[in-house]
């Protein structure tokens, strides 16, 4: 009858054997591979320190045409760049400036790394139903394990720094933009598609010239998406030693600093929010001749 | 002009999973019923065979659920056969590889769609070179022949428009101006003007019919309207239920229908714009002084009108070469106007 009232568990000395073993494989396997994985993201490394450098070290003002321009360029409003240019005066005023540009930079670098992955995968998605059904599951877990999960296994290869918070930040972000971009080119007009087939388009002809031009607004919603994500990410990030705002969070965390982790708080806040309305107003471009005028 | 035609022949599609399954089966006589309730496979074409004339327009007329979209697809073979052949000069479409049939598309035939299926992303001229985009051919040269036929369908001036800033019926110009730059022989026409407002279809028939007069393309046209079928169309097939059930041309179709529902169709239809003088006149030509001249080709409403305007109750007619060749009445022209068919 014990069956009913206990857990047909595994015993005590069985469970240890099965973590040591998989622990110890994994070991093995560092041991092994550590130092070529190591080796193979130093220019990932490199990349992201010129990166960071190039962003602190240029002069304040000129950062600050540039981000405004930017900002102008992608949104063709006035009041945000107004906005824009207001709160990174205020960051800066309250001290933060260097910390805002190396959480910039993280969260730059790792939007374009995800960018350059979560395309193709996107686009490899949408052309098979197989291949769709085997990366929809890995990307719910990648959205969905706690982050601290995957941090073990990367700490345990790269240690601590920049590219293991790099890499925990692209898990977490990357998911958005496969599935938009997928979805995206899913969602496009099968009668347009049957008009490219009907006058001899290749199928790469119809991926750029149909598919990838009107899958472009969700594709961009995608990338909004990831880049929300990462700036979600910098706390974690820091935990991995990441500096910037992220790790101001943490240290006020630790030492229960209101102001210092309100500060750098709302400092990512201003930043996630310019990200996300230039990347919004920018995508509402995108799709102006999609839209269907009634009359 | 095209040279040759399209022979559609003993064309089956049976849409399902195992269609060349019950090919058998239905050439036995399975029913369109029968075969979707007991096999759950749906009959779409049921042994069709059509000789598409060059340098016509052949209409494939048919209610919707008569498989003439599926049919007109299977000429560029959007949709593959279960059993059967499309030859066009001499070649079986339904036999090319992929890359020959990517050239048949690219340079044999052009399409436009009933819901115009545009590139919402591009202009005017972006939409009209994307055929010649397609072949390869370079900016500049593939634009100027784009121009020249944005103007011949009356779009000048809108070549930096998108779609959807234009109406229904300039949509549907650009689709057949990006169809006509291609300068395909065969030009496959779904519907095209079916979702336009009634003057802007009569309008954009006439566009038609005047383009075709200079290129003399072959057409394969569908349609779900009568009217439009019997303004268009040299040769007309009507299908039903996946079936060809009558083809000839206008005046034959609406003189003798096969059966009671072509009958039940051709009703409505202004006989007077079908039936020509030649299909009634009187072998013998009337002596001496004639007030009108009719011409063999002149359609019965034509002819009326030329005499009542004259008043008059008989003519002569000439044939093509100006030759005095019978005579007809008043009272005969009416008639064939207005009685009904016989069944």
């Amino acid at each position: 009858m014990s069956l009913f009232t206990e857990f047909p568990e595994m015993t005590r000395t069985e469970l240890r054997d099965f973590k040591k073993a998989i622990d110890g494989s994994f070991k093995d396997f560092i041991h092994a591979y550590g130092e070529g994985i190591e080796n193979f993201f130093k220019p990932l490394l490199h990349f992201l320190k010129w990166f960071e450098d190039l962003l602190v070290g240029t002069p304040w003002p000129i950062m600050l045409i540039i981000i405004a321009l930017l900002v102008w360029a992608g949104s063709r409003s006035w009041s945000l760049v107004l906005g824009t240019v207001i709160s990174m005066l205020v960051i800066g005023y309250l001290g933060m400036w260097e910390n805002m540009m190396f959480t910039l930079a993280l969260t730059t670098v790792a939007t374009l790394i995800c960018i350059i992955i979560g395309i193709p995968l996107g686009i490899l998605m949408s052309k098979s139903d197989r291949i769709q059904s085997i990366i929809t599951p890995v990307l719910d877990v990648m959205q969905t394990i706690p982050a601290f999960v995957y941090l073990i296994p990367i700490v345990m290869i790269l240690g601590i720094g920049l590219v293991p918070g790099l890499i925990a930040v692209i898990i977490y972000a990357v998911p958005p933009i496969v599935r938009l971009t997928n979805l995206g080119i899913r969602l496009v007009d099968t009668d347009i598609l049957e008009a490219a087939d009907a006058f001899g388009a290749s199928s790469r002809q119809k991926l750029w010239t149909v598919q990838m031009p009107l899958a472009l607004p969700n594709i961009f919603a995608g990338v909004n998406q990831t880049i929300m994500m990462a700036l979600a990410m910098v706390v974690v990030a820091s935990l991995l030693g990441v500096h910037g705002l992220g790790l101001e969070v943490l240290k006020a965390v630790n030492s229960q600093y209101i102001t210092l982790g309100f500060m750098n708080g709302l400092a990512i806040v201003a930043i996630a929010i310019v990200f996300d309305r230039t990347s919004q107003k920018f995508g509402k471009r995108l799709q102006k001749h999609s839209e269907v005028i009634h009359g | 002009m095209a040279s040759h035609g399209i022979e559609v022949k003993d064309l089956f599609k049976i849409f399902g999973p195992h269609g060349e399954k019950y090919i058998e089966a239905v050439k036995n006589g399975m029913s369109k019923a029968d075969l979707n309730e007991k096999h759950g496979h749906v009959l779409g074409l049921k042994d069709i065979n059509i000789s598409m004339p060059a340098g016509k327009i052949q209409v494939v007329m048919g209610l919707s659920g008569s498989g003439k979209s599926t049919l007109i697809r299977h000429i560029n073979r959007l949709i593959d056969p279960t059993a059967g052949s499309v030859h066009y000069e001499g070649v079986d479409v339904c036999q090319m590889s992929k890359s020959e049939l990517q050239e048949f598309r690219r340079h044999k035939t052009a399409m436009v769609f009933q819901k115009f299926a545009l590139l919402p992303h591009r202009t005017v001229i972006g939409n009209t070179v994307y055929g010649l985009e397609l072949q390869g051919i370079n900016k500049g040269d593939a634009e100027e022949r784009a121009r020249k036929w944005i103007d011949r369908v009356g779009l000048s001036g809108f070549e930096d428009h998108y779609p959807n800033q234009l109406s229904g019926g300039m949509q549907q110009r650009v689709g057949l101006a990006r169809a006509l730059t291609n300068d395909a022989d065969i030009l496959l026409m779904d519907e095209a003007f079916s979702a336009l407002d009634p003057l802007i279809r009569t309008d954009m028939q006439s566009v038609l019919l005047d383009i075709q007069e200079e290129l003399r393309k072959t057409i394969v046209f569908i349609t779900h309207d009568l009217d439009e079928a019997l303004r268009l169309g040299d040769h007309i097939a009507i299908l039903r239920d996946g079936e060809v059930i009558q083809q000839g041309s206008g005046q034959e179709i609406v003189l003798n229908p096969a059966d009671a529902y072509i009958a039940d169709f051709i009703k409505e239809v202004n006989r007077g714009r079908v039936i020509s003088v030649e299909t009634i006149m009187n072998k013998t030509p009337i002596e001496g002084a004639v007030e009108v001249a009719l011409k063999t080709s002149d359609m019965l409403e034509t002819a009326a009108q030329a005499m009542a305007q004259k008043h008059e109750t008989s003519a002569n007619v000439y044939d093509g070469s100006n030759n005095l060749v019978g005579s007809i009445q008043l009272k005969e022209t009416i008639d064939a106007m207005v009685t009904a068919a016989k069944h």
